[in-house]
């Protein structure tokens, strides 16, 4: 009779998720096995998929990756505090990992993986290290802006000329952290007045780096705050003709920041000897070469050379500046809410 | 809701039988003790944030009582209700003429108007920004012959209203379509022949009995809009859930996140207290013998050819202008060589965790419906709307809940199968609530009440005569879950085990690092996946 159906099916189907459940749970989180770790990374499995599995075949051991916000899995680190599963936190940004640093979440890193890297560019207690280096740029199409026309500081785009024809993205990670560079160099005021400047001047609010580039590459926009290696990529797919061009504001203004991205390995780790095996590969020529080729991202380390069409970092009037402090955020969002831009 | 106050009382309220569950029923233990045990996992989210929030009371207190913070709940809020408002208005003659009437190829329109449900938002808007935005591929089409330059901009509040109204009207018009099917035309014809025209026979007797169905699709309407994180950032509207998930990103601010999203939970009490006004105190069910006439079909005329102007229109925006955008981009995809077993295991592994999620929404619903439904009461109303918490609330919030209590409590389970299926039943379900508690309103209490009388225990009446007659209803809600759980991103991403890759997650890698191309041929397949459940949603009581 049809009326018996659905319980019955019903019934048949509950026992079966139960038992599927079941099963599901006894594969569990299982990496007791020696030499496997696991690494949260806010890198996307196009960019690190490549070099984990060259560094599987290398080492010969598992490395399980869970990819995903760098923010969120941060925020889930927080949450898991010392149960952690993660013996591996690789961030696309320094903010990021100062944040699990105040926390008392990251090791010790052995000296040597810390030496390889410029002192800029690590954390100072050497609870993290860069991986690549990317640049904070003012890109610009180059059919709608001369290069004359550009301001000698990101400082003054704030001036009425620039009405309607900026890009940002305040609710970015690399745009806080620019925020928060801003506010060390130049201080609160200064920082509130050029939130408040480039808010009157009617910016479109963006989502993320890559939109606004893109919306520069349409020509909807003159110029965007975003990170070098959107434009070099962008500009490797479709040629010379691109119309997109990057500019560092000169002196050592905040607009020319470099930041990084890193990894920490979490105190609550019992794997720091196979954790560090993967961080020091991360250093090596083959990593290496691939952010600056793949990604054209600065390298940092083995002593590779940047993508050649890049303007050399060394040329770069960066600001002098701790990326380690670049965690303290909430006094900049409190800002950029405070300005109206958020 | 406004049409609230269009209902009137007294001549529907002498028309209905007097109100059920009036007389005081004592709700068996059992139902009680099963209701609350589905309960008590869905508050966790509530747990978790009065946890956080209590850490730093004055800090929650100051980030609560920020100008920005009361300005973008009030934008959040007048969204909801426009969204909530237009869905309406397009389910209600939607739903009409799809039951109601002789439109030509009424199954067809059943299915397409019903379609978009299955395209999640975040897609969905991406779609209708590559497709209508001001440089879109349809300007791309008008710049040659008609010169267009640009067209005018989607982004903002016009564009997210239209996204969100495209992408959620489904909810009301399936739980609108699914009422009006099974209405009894006793009532109507009785209007008729009293020499009401059509529009006041409408207006005085289908409309009331249809505001419990527009209320309760409007609800999941109006607390999808105030979750929803994808759409909203992707049309640069600046909602109060990027607030939320700027304090995490920005500043990785707990307290800060979990007191919005705690201000969240308090707006979801207010749209659950609206919605609640629109279940009047009458029966739903025919309380004469026999059993309910299919209705007559009303004849459009010259009337059909707007009718049919109106569904082309909808699905045409809805459906066919985001499919088409997918399938271009697929066809350019395919060219590329794409991976095929990776896209085949990743749909495997979006059936499983949906698929369980749906069977067991579907059975803990069942509890909460019944006493909802059968035993109307102060405790079944908390009960009821404390199973709402995960709904509202953005998706990472409820994420991080199962991250916090899974690895204090749970350790073992954690970042396991278990763990993502449980996450889905806490996010979603209302959706199972919702149609199992509509289908059983249906079922008169007077058919138990019979079988009671002739000796059957509880049980043996919940099995022979309940479940069977609310079966359609608890299929509806589980099909509805899995509709939205094979789309799920943000908890996936947290809680899904390593290497467990799901449809929703391939397009964010995709999509993440900007290949939109890629993230066209998975996104098609969650489409074709979601078609067997949607077939069966809309089949169901098809006059």
């Amino acid at each position: 009779m049809p009326m018996q159906m659905p319980r019955k099916s019903a019934l048949l189907f509950a026992a079966t998720a139960l038992c599927a459940l079941a099963l599901a749970s006894c594969g569990g989180n299982d990496d007791s096995g020696s030499g496997t770790i696991t690494v949260y990374s806010g890198r996307s499995e196009e960019l690190i998929g490549p070099l984990v599995s060259r560094y599987e075949a290398r080492s010969g051991n598992d490395v399980e990756v869970r990819y995903g916000d760098t923010a969120e899995l941060a925020s889930t680190i927080l949450e898991e505090d010392d149960k952690s599963p993660a013996d591996v936190f690789f961030s696309q940004d320094a903010g990021a990992l100062g944040a699990l640093e105040k926390e008392g979440l990251l090791a010790q890193l052995p000296a040597d993986v810390v030496d390889d890297v410029d002192p800029r560019y690590r954390s100072r207690a050497g609870r993290w290290v860069a991986t690549s280096a990317r640049a904070r740029v003012v890109a610009y199409n180059r059919d709608r802006v001369k290069r004359s026309e550009l301001p000698r500081s990101i400082l003054d785009f704030t001036d009425e000329r620039w009405k309607g024809r900026i890009g940002w993205a305040p609710t970015n990670g690399s745009f806080q952290a620019f925020v928060t560079a801003l506010r060390l160099l130049k201080g609160e005021d200064a920082a509130r007045k050029w939130l408040e400047g480039i808010v009157a001047n009617d910016p479109e609010v963006f989502d993320d780096n890559e939109p606004i580039r893109d919306a520069l590459g349409k020509g909807e926009l003159d110029v965007g705050f975003i990170n070098h290696y959107y434009v070099a990529q962008a500009r490797a797919k479709e040629g010379a003709e691109y119309p997109v061009e990057v500019y560092f504001p000169p002196g050592g203004d905040p607009g020319s920041l470099v930041n990084v991205a890193g990894i920490g390995i979490l105190e609550s780790s019992d794997q720091q000897e196979e954790a560090e095996r993967f961080t020091r590969f991360m250093h090596s020529r083959e990593a290496q070469e691939h952010f600056a080729r793949d990604v054209k991202e600065y390298p940092v380390a083995a002593g590779v050379a940047a993508d050649r069409r890049l303007v050399p970092l060394e040329r770069i009037q960066q600001p002098r500046l701790d990326l380690s402090n670049l965690d303290d955020l909430r006094g900049t969002l409190k800002l950029i809410q405070e300005s109206g831009a958020l | 809701m406004a049409t609230a106050a269009t209902v009137p009382t007294a001549p529907v309220a002498e028309a209905l039988p007097p109100a059920p569950g009036r007389a005081p029923r004592r709700a068996p233990r059992g139902l009680v003790v099963g209701a609350i045990a589905v309960a008590v996992p869905m508050a966790l989210p509530l747990a978790y944030l009065a946890v956080v929030v209590a850490q730093d009371a004055s800090l929650a207190w100051d980030t609560i009582w920020r100008d920005q913070t009361l300005r973008l709940l009030l934008r959040s809020s007048a969204l909801a209700v426009a969204v909530t408002l237009s869905a309406v208005a397009l389910a209600l003659p939607l739903s009409w003429l799809v039951t109601r009437t002789d439109l030509p190829g009424r199954r067809v329109w059943t299915v397409l108007t019903t379609l978009p449900l299955v395209i999640p938002s975040y897609i969905g808007a991406y779609l209708m920004v590559s497709a209508l935005g001001p440089h879109g591929l349809v300007q791309d089409l008008l710049a040659e012959p008609f010169g267009v330059e640009r067209l005018p901009s989607i982004y903002g509040f016009f564009g997210a209203w239209l996204v969100l109204t495209l992408f959620t009207y489904p909810l009301v018009l399936l739980t609108v379509r699914a009422t009006l099917a099974r209405l009894d035309p006793q009532l109507e014809e009785a209007a008729r022949g009293m020499g009401r025209s059509g529009w006041s026979t409408y207006r005085t007797v289908v409309l009331p009995q249809l505001m419990p169905a527009i209320g309760a699709g409007g609800l999941l309407v109006a607390l999808y809009v105030l979750s929803d994180f994808g759409a909203v950032s992707i049309l640069r509207f600046d909602s109060f859930t990027r607030v939320i998930y700027a304090s995490y990103r920005a500043s990785f601010d707990r307290i800060g996140a979990a007191s919005l999203a705690a201000l969240l939970v308090a707006a979801m009490f207010v749209v659950l207290w609206l919605e609640g006004r629109t279940r009047r105190r009458f029966a739903y069910y025919r309380t004469a013998p026999g059993a309910a006439r299919r209705p007559q079909h009303v004849r459009l005329g010259p009337w059909r050819w707007p009718a049919l102007a109106f569904c082309a229109t909808v699905a045409l925006l809805a459906l066919v202008v985001p499919v088409s955008v997918l399938v271009y981009w697929s066809l350019q995809s395919v060219a590329g060589d794409p991976n095929w077993s990776e896209i085949s295991s990743a749909a495997v592994d979006s059936v499983t965790a949906a698929g369980l999620a749906a069977a067991i929404a579907a059975v803990c619903a069942i509890p909460v419906a019944m006493l909802a439904a059968r035993y109307p009461s102060r405790l079944a109303a908390v009960i009821e709307r404390v199973t709402f918490t995960g709904y509202a609330l953005p998706h990472i919030v409820v994420a991080l809940t199962l991250v916090f209590f899974g690895t204090r409590v749970a350790l073992p389970l954690y970042q396991t199968l278990a763990m993502l299926v449980f996450a889905f039943v806490v996010l979603l379900l209302p959706l199972a609530v919702g149609a199992t508690r509509a289908s059983l309103l249906q079922v008169s209490p007077r058919l138990e009440e019979a079988a009671r009388s002739v000796g059957r225990g509880p049980l043996a009446v919940l099995r022979t005569i309940t479940a069977p007659l609310a079966a359609g209803g608890v299929a509806a809600g589980a099909a509805l879950v899995f509709l939205t759980a094979v789309k799920e991103l943000p908890a996936t991403l947290v809680l899904a085990p390593i290497g467990f890759e799901t449809l929703s997650t391939e397009i964010w890698t995709a999509t993440s690092v900007g290949f939109y191309e890629r993230g066209a041929i998975p996104s098609l397949v969650l489409l074709v996946i979601s078609a067997p459940p949607l077939y069966l949603l809309t089949t169901r009581h098809q006059p």
